[in-house]
């Protein structure tokens, strides 16, 4: 047997290659941007007074990460138009991927806030700070600091899950690479180079954020 | 066209439920006996292996599981293999699973302080010594709950074994709500048989973690 990679053949498609990626870039940006603000007052909503909040934030963070993403993405999707709430496939999309992500990081900041040192607080207390002042300026960036490298990893692996919203045919990269392999019979090849692509925007992610940690961390530690 | 009650629905997802467990049990022995390879080949002290498992790891973690399924699924069949939804769902999510297990584990025998390994020397161990007797015991007991932990990410991880065809929960789930056009109850449904998997893992893998550390602080 032997089987010949075509790699030559994928050039005559590299426009959808291209939209693709340019998508999941897209998806990737807002979702992340969203999830970080979802994440930080889900945190939020986890160490406030009311109960509510409280118990609310925590069964959601439970919720969603006990889930599988692909079932979140259809309950949203196919589930939500049933009881009335219709959306198309890239807010459906953007909806999952924001949800799951607020929840890790709902996790992941909470656990970067338990760490503040209670003298802090209390002389925000002291200083007559309120209680937003004190969450919004003395314990929050800190805590966001400490957590920093792990809220990067799980961004990049909400970026990788967003994969799965190829499933409700957003045009991202997969269903790019699916829509070329069902034209050409290039599974292997399509799929290699989809999961190259992935992974040079994984590095790159990385570096993007090493690169906003260094210019937003360095002042602050300069001072301390 | 037969209907179906909300039992139908309930017990066809539950018999489906067993394909999940299954398939997330051996993705879980298979990610562990391969794991454990690349850990010990990633703290050996060999420059070419250590590169090896950084490049595998580096690719498992840095491509979607999505990806890895489709390869395995499409380019085994090229190399002449014939695969089942099964067999590639199997492999890819051992693949996937040891890579991030053998991360985790590393960082378990790294976290020990230096001065065991030093004090083993002193000793006259040997590094098999040392490993068995000194470090293995140890770091057996820091790894237990993230590994517990990441089992909930195996459990998550063979919903998407549905997309190349594998009937388990999801795919039962979508085949349902095909049947049903009830959505919003087949995958509500859906989505609490995957919490009652996962959330008890969850709950085991944070009461060790408090348990090591309790026990952590006391010594």
């Amino acid at each position: 047997m032997g089987y010949e990679l075509n790699f030559g053949a994928l050039l005559e498609y590299q426009d959808v290659l291209l939209a693709g990626l340019w998508m999941t870039v897209k998806l990737t940006v807002v979702s992340t941007l969203l999830g970080i603000l979802l994440g930080i007052l889900g945190a939020a909503a986890r160490r406030h007074r009311n109960p509510v909040l409280r118990h609310g934030s925590k069964a959601y963070v439970e919720l969603i990460r006990n889930t599988p993403f692909i079932v979140q993405l259809f309950f949203i999707f196919f589930g939500l138009p049933a009881i009335g709430i219709k959306m198309t496939e890239v807010e459906a999309g953007i909806l999952a991927l924001v949800i799951n992500l607020g929840a890790y990081l709902t996790e992941i900041i909470r656990a970067g806030i338990d760490n503040t040192p209670k003298g802090q607080i209390e002389a925000a207390r002291t200083l007559g700070l309120s209680s937003r002042q004190i969450f919004i300026r003395i314990i929050l960036p800190p805590a966001f600091q400490r957590v920093y490298s792990s809220v990067v990893s799980q961004c990049i692996i909400v970026m990788l899950g967003s994969a799965v919203v190829s499933q409700i045919s957003v045009q991202e990269l997969t269903f790019a690479a699916n829509f070329i392999q069902s034209r050409n019979f290039l599974s292997f090849e399509s799929y290699l180079v989809a999961a190259l692509l992935y992974l040079l925007l994984a590095f790159l992610m990385r570096l993007i954020f090493n690169l906003i940690g260094s210019r937003a961390f360095s002042r602050e530690e300069k001072q301390s | 066209m037969s209907q179906f009650t909300d039992w139908d629905i309930l017990r066809n997802l539950l018999l489906a439920a067993r394909w999940t467990i299954l398939l997330s049990l051996l993705a879980f022995a298979g990610g562990s006996i391969v794991g454990l390879l690349l850990t010990f080949m990633r703290i050996s002290r060999r420059k070419p292996l250590i590169w090896v498992t950084r490049i595998y790891i580096e690719i498992f973690q840095g491509t979607p599981l999505l990806m890895q399924l489709f390869i395995a699924f499409f380019g085994l069949g090229l190399l002449g293999i014939d695969v089942s939804a099964w067999t590639a769902a199997a492999l890819a999510l051992t693949l996937f699973s040891s890579a991030f297990l053998s991360d985790i584990w590393r960082g378990c025998v790294e976290s020990l302080p230096k001065g065991q390994w030093e004090a083993s020397r002193c000793l006259g161990l040997n590094y098999l010594q040392t490993m068995r007797y000194i470090i293995l015991p140890q770091a057996l007991r820091i790894a237990i709950p993230p590994t517990v932990g990441f089992s909930v990410q195996i459990v998550k991880g063979t919903a998407l074994a549905s997309i190349i065809g594998f009937v388990e929960l999801t795919k039962a789930g979508t085949m349902l709500n095909n049947a049903t056009f009830e959505p919003f109850k087949v995958f509500a449904m859906v989505a609490l048989i995957y919490f009652l998997l996962c959330y008890p893992l969850s709950r085991a893998s944070q009461y060790l973690e408090e348990k090591l550390n309790v026990a952590g602080k006391r010594a």
